[in-house]
């Protein structure tokens, strides 16, 4: 079904119109009325977000395409862009604190947010290479000025310039890549590319294939192209981290997904090789570099590389059961994600953040509620039943023991195995060692953001109808 | 000899290897880094109108008029994140940028 009959060419983009106008309105506003408008903007920021995901979920049903076939909005986009506002949502609600700094009063922040969500909605419904490439750098343009948002910090600027350098070489790789498969396919079309892949391929496409992919694996974060991650989840403001590890993820994800599955399904079995290597490598190395991690944000950052193997586990098998599983298990991610990074945010002593792990010995008897939630979500990162990680870890895997990938299926389960000893480690430490100085109070907004995430993945067993149905309604629109 | 499609290629893969030969050979400074990064972006440039003229096709042109303004707009971001670095840190030599390992 076409709109662009209907005479409303632009109505698939709504929701995209609607942010980037209001972006710039928000930024007028910002640069007419000065720095003390940053809880305006981040106010007026959050309702444009929630009105463009309004009228996501008003957009007539099925598949609409526009910019002749470049933009596509299915099943598939809808429920990646829902769960991209969602984490975008909550980032900023968990820099409230952030913002509040009188020394830091930067209203261009939650601008920034804005327009790299913009980035990942045209990303997710990207339907050719042209599209995906000015989604990826707009998303990834407006996320190296928010690594470096803290100024005057050496470290925040150091990672916004290590993010920078090896996310434009990323970019370089996969735009080679596009060039190639553009040049021996006759096309940029996801749905083209299909059809002249479908009788097989030569060495160009491959080529091509395989350099579009380490670039994608790059924005996932997986291995090997994962060395940017733990210094910029370092380095940054905390708030910024968890932006990196819930939105641009997914958004990431989605692309991969919807690239590999729509334009190459005539040749899985070419990237049904890497995709599996890099999900083990991913799988291995975030479960065993994140052992030896004394600072908890280094530790979030090795925990999303292996977590983001664990979903790539659901691609590999290239198989609509895969693709639910990948949709699965990236919204329970971004959920047990955020939800640990509000508490990450509540470490403070003293008004100074506190990031190390030894910092939440005792917590269990200082804060006894946060301390029990925040366990809860270890447990289910770790993917212990009934949380809600062990739902999204059982989908893939079963998706990929279907499609044949024992070997991966075996390999994923005793990674999660290592990966349970540095979470359990961390319980440990909360429960059994002697507490420390008392923890300032936890702030309204981050304590929202925990309990909805925390009763989320509790509570998740007791009702995943919903979520499954819908994953799976997205699944199929691939197809 | 006619200059065929083989040819641009090969120039192309060229600039592209020597772009990324200069990010990780490179130990001096992070502008070395920048110029490194352009030269990829120009490599594809190549490949695309090449393509584009050989396939007759204009969409190859267009990527390229794209990567083109996105190219302007990253160096633009790359060195205001460096010039921010530059404030904190006082150089921009790349063994200094090293404040965590990874």
């Amino acid at each position: 079904m076409s709109f662009e009959s209907a005479g409303y060419p632009l109505l698939p983009v709504l929701p995209e119109l609607v942010l980037a106008a209001g972006a710039m309105v928000l930024l007028l506003l910002g640069a007419y009325r000065g720095q003390q408008t940053t809880r305006l903007v981040t106010g007026l920021a959050i309702c444009l977000l929630v009105l463009a995901g309004g009228l996501e979920l008003l957009l007539p049903a099925g598949k609409l395409t526009t910019f002749a076939g470049g933009f596509i909005v299915d099943d598939f986009a809808r429920f990646l862009k829902i769960l991209t506002l969602i984490g975008s949502v909550a980032t900023l609600v968990l820099s409230a604190e952030y913002l509040a700094d009188p020394s830091r009063q930067i209203f261009e922040y939650s601008i920034l947010v804005l327009l790299s969500t913009l980035g990942m909605m045209v990303l997710i419904s990207a339907g050719d290479l042209i599209m995906l490439y000015l989604g990826l750098e707009l998303m990834s343009l407006a996320l190296y000025v928010v690594a470096a948002s803290n100024r005057d910090n050496v470290r925040s600027t150091e990672a916004g310039l290590k993010y920078f350098v090896l996310g434009a070489l990323s970019s370089g790789m996969l735009l080679y890549g596009a060039s190639l498969i553009y040049g021996f396919t006759g096309t940029v079309s996801f749905a083209g590319i299909a059809a002249a892949t479908k009788a097989g391929t030569g060495i160009g496409i491959v080529f091509g294939l395989v350099f579009l992919l380490a670039g994608l694996c790059f924005k996932v974060s997986a291995v090997p192209f994962h060395m940017w991650t733990p210094d910029v989840y370092e380095g940054a403001p905390t708030p910024v981290t968890a932006f990196f590890a819930s939105a641009p993820k997914v958004a990431a994800m989605a692309v991969f997904t919807r690239a590999t599955l729509t334009a190459f399904p005539g040749i899985l079995l070419q990237w049904q090789q890497i995709v599996v290597f890099v999900a083990i490598a991913s799988m291995v190395l975030g479960s065993f570099a994140a052992i030896g991690q004394k600072n908890i944000k280094r530790l979030m950052a090795y925990s999303s590389i292996g977590h983001m193997g664990f979903a790539l586990v659901g691609l590999a098998a290239g198989t609509p059961e895969g693709a639910q599983g990948v949709l699965v298990y990236v919204a329970i991610y971004v959920s047990m994600t955020l939800g640990s990074f509000a508490v990450i945010l509540t470490m403070k002593r003293n008004g100074q953040h506190v990031e190390n792990i030894s910092d939440f010995a005792g917590l269990s008897r200082t804060n006894p509620l946060l301390a029990f939630v925040f366990a809860m979500l270890l447990f289910s990162l770790a993917g212990i039943p009934p949380l809600a990680g062990f739902f999204a870890k059982f989908y893939v895997f079963v998706a990929a023991i279907k499609a044949g990938l024992f070997t991966l299926a075996v390999i994923g389960v005793l990674a999660s195995v290592v990966g349970a000893f540095y979470y359990l480690t961390i319980i440990k430490v909360m429960y059994f060692d002697e507490p420390l100085v008392r923890l300032d109070p936890m702030r309204i907004e981050l304590r929202t953001v925990l309990a909805v995430a925390g009763l989320f993945n509790i509570f998740f067993f007791v009702y995943p109808g919903p979520l499954v149905s819908v994953a799976t309604a997205a699944a199929k629109s691939l197809f | 000899m006619t200059i065929g499609l083989g040819h641009y290629l090969s120039v192309g893969a060229m600039l592209f290897t020597l772009g990324i030969l200069g990010i990780f050979l490179n130990r001096k400074n992070i502008i070395v880094i920048l110029m490194s990064i352009e030269l990829i972006l120009l490599a594809v440039n190549i490949n695309l109108v090449a393509f584009s003229t050989f396939l007759g096709d204009i969409v190859g042109q267009v990527f390229a008029l794209l990567v083109l303004t996105v190219a302007a707009a990253e160096t633009a971001i790359g060195l205001a994140v460096l010039v921010v670095y530059f404030r904190n840190r006082g150089s921009i030599a790349v063994e200094d940028v090293n404040l965590m390992k990874g």
